[in-house]
């Protein structure tokens, strides 16, 4: 170590830096160790593996360009990227620096931190390249940091309607963080007055600064921008700045197939610090833009969670329709994490449902290759369930009607409200009933009985919803369907559009009855009817103000008749809609064959 | 011998001893529970209904006598399903009654 190139000015931040990565490696440490059984085997199944270099890939597209944010705003990109990118070559491009002045690889770790400090002027290789990189990349960065404070004053012109609001700690690092660029300007620029070893950015602005006293502030300055580092680096793993670290730790683990588990794992840890909370949820959440309920979306939910703070209406108070999970540049499962936390808000184990009688079912029906099952929600719209046996009737299919006495939940709906054991009740009885019957499809019409039997329930037949069984007759040539000249628009059902991404389906049944428009929220941009089981909270009056915003989006281009394939929204529709012109996708299949 | 039916044995609830706290966190968090005029759609759609004398009128009468041991079994046989919820004319949240019903009772609870 040359100790030529010291002064107590590097402390506070060789201090923070120390502090940071002892914090960082007992938080990672603890979450790897907290992973389940199965999460660690997909781990192990596909570490070597290609995967791994996908991985590589997508932690520099996503932590270093942040793609997926260029895509949301590019001004809002250009943010991200310049601070994210920018800091990290300053880092990279200041260890070659200092290692070409230096003339060997080992330098004392703070010199590329405080390089124009320790230079005395003497020729390097590349000296002026080098010092104009140096300029450049600070003048990047301080550029995003431009970025981020307009973002703060007026975020509108970033394309955010609306900004995070911040915790104490948040704000310490924050002001810490804008405070390390142009603390390191200064420090440089002051430098290169009295030496005359700056660069384009630097030198021209220590030559305006020469006529000040510059010799009596130029410690100072370092310190404080050492200083600045350092609260940044001991604040880092408390703040939403966590996220730097941590996402590429979960895109490894993403892109290795680790899933959320229905249960508090590691990985629920890893996803909640991997939140930048960068605010493009609050955007997109209908409860925000519809309801105007403005404090409850994802972003809040994980700082809380992260908090220790987290209250049950916030918990609660989500529609888990997937638009923020979508949307989410980090990928986050944001409403699987809540369900985790419904789940902690107490469970009862005692043995549910011992009513449920399994063999009255199936008992006394022809076996029939077809099962139907309509779900509660299909009962309250019977419309739905005349229009599946005519459609069965007339394709001339033999089906078993599990549910026709109204008498079984599918399961998700408690899934939903964090009540697993119940759910794992139904399943089970339900799983028994479907392999007793011995058929080989399953036909429901309700998205949420759907996305219940195709993804949590281990079937060993085909499932489908009744959009993807009517599109399979007309390929069969089962049902000739008649155009008409109607104006039709369709809307996604969340549970099957970004649940299940069913949206070819839908639109070919309905480009075969009648002339489908589009609309401009559709497929995975698909807004909530409103209607959503999973939230608790909202009152009645709340929830309509989201009905009406949908309705709205879909009586834009006026059409004939409002189509959908999900029976709660079609019912949630109705109730808000005075004329009678929402329909279920088999209801005008029915009228039309 | 078996008649088919029996005496009910007698019981009192002495509703001025009631703890009235639970009920009373309980109607600020549902509002719309007060609006609720008894008239049994909500048990008319009920799929537990189907197997079971499992009833949300009876729910929300022992709720308010503060007969909550018997109430929590009868809590155990909703589905959740959401059926009430919809067909109830007066807007009442039936469904979330059920679920804050439970967590309220559930000493477990530590959210």
């Amino acid at each position: 170590m040359n100790l030529d190139m010291y002064n107590p000015f590097v402390i506070p931040f060789a201090f923070g830096v120390v502090i940071l990565f002892v914090n960082l490696a007992i938080a990672f440490v603890s979450w790897l160790y907290r992973l389940d059984k199965v999460q660690r085997r997909q781990i192990g199944k596909n570490i070597i593996s290609f995967k791994t270099l996908a991985a590589i890939w997508e932690a520099i597209r996503e932590c270093l360009f942040h793609r997926n944010i260029f895509k949301t705003n590019p001004i809002l990109g250009y943010m991200h990227f310049s601070l994210a990118f920018g800091w990290l070559m300053l880092i990279v491009i200041g260890k070659v620096e200092a290692v070409a002045y230096e003339g060997q690889y080992f330098t004392n770790p703070w010199l590329a931190i405080f390089f124009r400090f320790f230079e005395d002027g003497r020729d390097y290789p590349y000296k002026e390249v080098l010092t104009f990189v140096m300029d450049f990349l600070l003048c990047f960065v301080l550029s995003g940091l431009l970025l981020a404070f307009i973002k703060r004053m007026y975020s509108k012109l970033l394309g955010m309607r609306k900004t995070t609001k911040h915790t104490p700690s948040d704000r310490v690092a924050l002001i810490s963080l804008w405070c390390i660029f142009p603390l390191r300007l200064l420090a440089e620029s002051s430098t290169a007055a009295i030496e005359h070893n700056g660069g384009f950015l630097t030198q021209s602005l220590g030559n305006l600064l020469a006529f000040l006293p510059v010799e009596k502030f130029v410690t100072p300055l370092w310190w404080a921008y050492s200083i600045a580092l350092c609260l940044f680096f001991v604040f880092m793993p408390f703040t939403r700045y966590m996220h730097i670290f941590t996402e590429v730790l979960l895109i490894f683990l993403r892109k290795w197939g680790v899933i959320e588990s229905q249960k508090h794992t590691g990985y629920t840890d890893i996803e909640i610090n991997s939140c930048s909370r960068c605010g493009i949820c609050i955007d997109v959440c209908q409860l925000n833009t519809a309801a105007k309920i403005n404090d409850v979306q994802s972003v809040y939910f994980i700082r809380d969670v992260r908090d220790l703070s987290l209250d049950r209406h916030i918990a609660n108070n989500c529609l888990l329709c997937n638009r923020c999970v979508q949307a989410c540049p980090v990928g986050i499962e944001t409403t699987m994490i809540r369900q985790i936390y419904r789940y902690k808000q107490g469970n009862e184990d005692i043995p549910f449902y011992e009513y449920i009688n399994t063999s009255k079912y199936t008992e006394g029906k022809n076996s029939a290759p077809i099962l139907y099952f309509a779900g509660c929600m299909t009962h309250i719209t019977p419309g739905i369930i005349d229009s599946m046996k005519n459609i069965f009737d007339k394709a001339d299919d033999k089906y078993i009607f599990i549910d026709e006495d109204k008498n079984i939940c599918c399961g998700r709906p408690l899934r939903q409200q964090g009540f697993l054991e119940q759910a794992e009740v139904l399943k089970e009885k339900l799983t028994s009933i479907i392999k007793d019957s011995g058929a080989e499809v399953l036909v429901t019409s309700c998205p949420i009985c759907y996305n219940s039997f195709a993804n949590e329930y281990n079937l060993d037949i085909k499932v489908l919803h009744h959009t993807q069984y009517i599109k399979e007759l007309i390929d069969k040539g089962k049902l000739n369907l008649s155009k008409q000249d109607v104006k039709l628009v369709y809307h996604d059902p969340c549970e099957i559009s970004r649940g299940n991404n069913i949206y070819e389906e839908p639109r070919i049944i309905i480009n075969s009855i009648g002339n489908l428009h589009s609309t401009k929220n559709e497929k995975d941009d698909t807004l909530c009817c409103g209607g959503s089981l999973a939230n608790i909270e909202l009152n009645t009056e709340q929830a309509a103000l989201i009905t009406s915003q949908t309705l709205d989006v879909l009586t834009k281009p006026n059409p004939d008749f409002i189509i959908t394939s999900c029976p709660l929204c079609k019912k949630t529709f109705t109730k808000n809609c005075s004329n009678n012109k929402i329909l279920d996708i088999s209801e005008i299949v029915s009228r039309n064959i | 011998m078996k008649f088919g039916f029996s005496l009910n044995t007698s019981r009192t609830i002495d509703l001025d001893k009631l703890d009235k706290k639970k009920q009373e966190s309980f109607t600020d968090d549902i509002p719309t529970f007060k609006r609720c005029f008894a008239c049994g759609g909500c048990a008319a759609t009920c799929s537990a209904q189907q197997h079971t004398d499992f009833n949300v009128l009876k729910c929300n009468l022992l709720f308010r006598r503060g007969e909550f041991e018997t109430l929590e079994k009868e809590l155990e046989k909703c589905m959740l399903c959401g059926k009430c919820t919809l067909v109830c004319p007066r807007n009442v949240n039936t469904r979330a009654m059920i679920i804050k019903m439970r967590r309220t009772l559930n000493t477990k609870t530590n959210l």
